[in-house]
């Protein structure tokens, strides 16, 4: 097998609260404990939960917004972990992210032209001055945005005309990997679709992977090809689309998924509804992190860890359940 | 007679750009006990017509006209006092935001009290025990103790059970639920919703639910309501809706939400996009206010506004090509 584009390897990123005396931290956010998962090229990989499941950690851990606490993160071969500013310039060019918020993720006083030249003056890729203007009145035409634009800031556009602003940007850098953390869920359902319709063709387009970051189930399927549910910072289930979908194995996923509202008012199905709230991640439960509000657990869940472990083909489960002999 | 009939609303706001319609001429009516779904996107008009049911626009800027028939008497006739014993009492709301709809400095349990003593006219002691009550009844786990925490230390679901307790504790005839769940996850998302319709079968409430998400409708709805451009372009029974909108608008809406299970069927087509975007509602629109963004428009549209028509039983829709009539599905 190639050599995937990312590989994460047992990412854990602990975030210190309660600065007591004399700087010492007394305790930690376990925002991401323990994830690993890969990412090929020309792939979407959607990292789906709850707020406060640590996906948006991920992302900005594989964008190296703040240093890991501890595990690897590898693109193309090379880790980017720990690389020292000099390479980890030229990596950065390579993995681009689109942010939720279009409104705070672009800077008002710019225009639009000089919003999209930054990065490509940045990483050095126009030859020339006309070079550089054919490229930044390209990424209009690729994110379906009228050339005059270029010259206004971003308050005169709508939401979902940011988010094509937002996603040029991140496309002027020529990245094989971007990171929608998201992107979308801020939009008006007839812009969402204009959005999610435009990374599938950019995706086809310019073969590039995608880390989804989503915790909208809809969209998620309409547009992955793997998902990876997280739970308090561990994936739990991790498969191929059609399997999370059509079967999922984890307790979590069942739940997460009946908990979907349809827009189908005949819809019969019998959702299964999680009592309580998410537990804090400052104090994550022991052994199984969904113990306290499974409606399956059972003592060994309490006190041992379930690892993640193939359940079928491509799908990856962590639950002492699913270990269990069928029948 | 309706619980509640709503009558030309119109409310405009007066902006340094021009009059902005937010609202115009919108008409509708809740029965009692009944839901009534308000769908639409940002800037349609939703939260405003629940606004402006409340008597919650600041006037100036903004300017309310139109009737509001609450049990057959006018709410904008009112002088503000009387209104002020409708609102919390009679008409209850709860907003998307239960981290800045509550008071941040009041204990949980204070702020459920003071709707009861100023309404109900109990004491503090009574309206404590009540309370707990509501805690209670919308499952907040040891109410005692809750009702005497701060609203940072509930979280986003138990606030906004908070939210709810307080918004039943006079037995309101209608409820108004802006966008209830819309900050929440998935998981306590479904916990509210069936809260919700548990009280709602226990109280007996009508509700008008305002939200973007077609899920939500289809899940707690009996009617629903399209808002466009401060305008309502259909109205239909909750199934009627979903099975055959007639308005281009509606449609688009619906083709646009992929639905779960969708890659099940080995077939994933493309969402269905609405061009365009939403007309600039500082500007008379003159003719059909979606007619920008229509497939089918012609000059006709362009022209002239279509009025609401029957298009089926019970289904209305404002469209000049709408299909009347049964729809082979």
């Amino acid at each position: 097998m190639s050599v995937p584009l990312l590989q994460v390897n047992d990412l854990k990123k602990h975030f210190p609260v309660n600065k007591g005396l004399f700087g010492r931290n007394s305790e930690f956010v376990y925002a991401v404990d323990g994830v690993s998962f890969e990412i090929a090229r020309g792939e979407t990989l959607s990292l789906v939960g709850e707020s406060g499941c640590g996906k948006s950690t991920v992302g900005r851990a594989i964008l190296r917004l703040f240093d890991v606490t501890s595990g690897q993160v590898i693109l193309d071969g090379q880790r980017i972990d720990d690389a020292l500013p000099s390479t980890m310039r030229q990596m950065r060019r390579r993995v681009q992210v689109v942010f939720q918020d279009p409104f705070s993720s672009l800077n008002p006083r710019m225009r639009v032209r000089d919003i999209l030249a930054e990065p490509i003056r940045n990483f050095g890729l126009a030859k020339s001055a006309t070079d550089l203007e054919t490229r930044v009145t390209a990424l209009m035409d690729t994110v379906r945005l009228p050339r005059e634009a270029l010259n206004r800031r971003p308050h005169e556009f709508s939401g979902g005309q940011r988010q094509r602003i937002g996603i040029a940007r991140a496309l002027a850098a020529e990245p094989e990997l971007i990171v929608c953390d998201e992107a979308v869920s801020a939009l008006d359902v007839s812009v969402k679709a204009q959005i999610v319709n435009l990374l599938q063709d950019l995706q086809r387009e310019f073969g590039l992977a995608l880390l989804f970051i989503s915790h909208d189930l809809a969209i998620v399927e309409h547009m992955t090809h793997r998902v990876a549910v997280m739970y308090l910072g561990k994936i739990v289930e991790v498969a191929p689309r059609r399997q999370i979908f059509a079967a999922p194995r984890h307790p979590y996923t069942k739940a997460l998924l009946s908990a979907v509202p349809l827009p189908d008012p005949g819809a019969k199905r019998s959702p299964i509804i999680l009592g309580g709230d998410v537990p804090s991640p400052i104090n994550p439960p022991k052994g199984c992190r969904f113990h306290t509000r499974c409606p399956y657990v059972f003592d060994r869940c309490r006190t041992e860890e379930p690892q993640l472990r193939s359940a079928e083909g491509e799908q990856w489960v962590a639950c002492h359940l699913d270990a269990l002999p069928t029948g | 007679m309706a619980l509640l009939e709503v009558e030309n609303l119109q409310t405009h706001f007066r902006t340094p750009s021009g009059i902005n319609r937010a609202v115009d001429g919108v008409s509708f009516h809740v029965n009692e006990g009944e839901t009534l779904a308000i769908v639409g996107e940002s800037g349609c008009g939703k939260s405003v017509t629940s606004m402006s049911l409340m008597r919650l626009i600041p006037e100036p800027p903004g300017r309310i006209a139109g009737a509001i028939r609450f049990a057959g008497k006018d709410l904008l006739q009112m002088s503000d006092r009387e209104m002020r014993a409708i609102r919390g009492n009679d008409i209850s709301m709860i907003f998307q935001e239960p981290m800045t709809s509550l008071n941040p400095v009041l204990t949980v349990g204070r702020q459920i009290r003071e709707t009861l003593m100023i309404h109900q006219g109990l004491d503090k002691q009574a309206a404590e025990a009540h309370a707990v009550e509501m805690l209670t009844l919308v499952g907040i786990p040891e109410p005692k103790r809750r009702v005497r925490e701060y609203p940072h230390q509930l979280s986003g679901g138990m606030r906004q059970r908070v939210m709810i307790a307080i918004a039943l504790a006079c037995n309101p005839k209608l409820l108004i639920a802006d966008e209830p769940t819309t900050a929440l996850d998935v998981t306590i998302q479904a916990q509210i919703l069936k809260l919700m319709l548990d009280l709602k079968r226990r109280v007996g409430a009508a509700i008008i639910l305002i939200t973007h998400d077609l899920g939500v409708v289809a899940e707690i709805a009996e009617r629903v309501m399209v808002m466009y451009a401060g305008r309502k372009v259909e109205e239909a029974p909750v199934a009627e809706l979903f099975r055959s909108p007639r308005h281009p608008y509606t449609q688009g809406l619906l083709g646009a939400v992929p639905k779960l299970g969708s890659s099940l069927s080995g077939t994933t087509t493309r969402l269905a996009e609405i061009p365009g975007q939403v007309p600039d509602l500082r500007k008379p629109i003159t003719g059909c206010v979606f007619a920008g963004r229509c497939a089918l428009a012609t000059d006709l549209c362009r022209q002239y506004a279509p009025g609401l028509e029957e298009k089926g039983p019970r289904h209305i829709a404002a469209c000049h090509y709408a299909a009347k009539g049964a729809v082979a599905a």
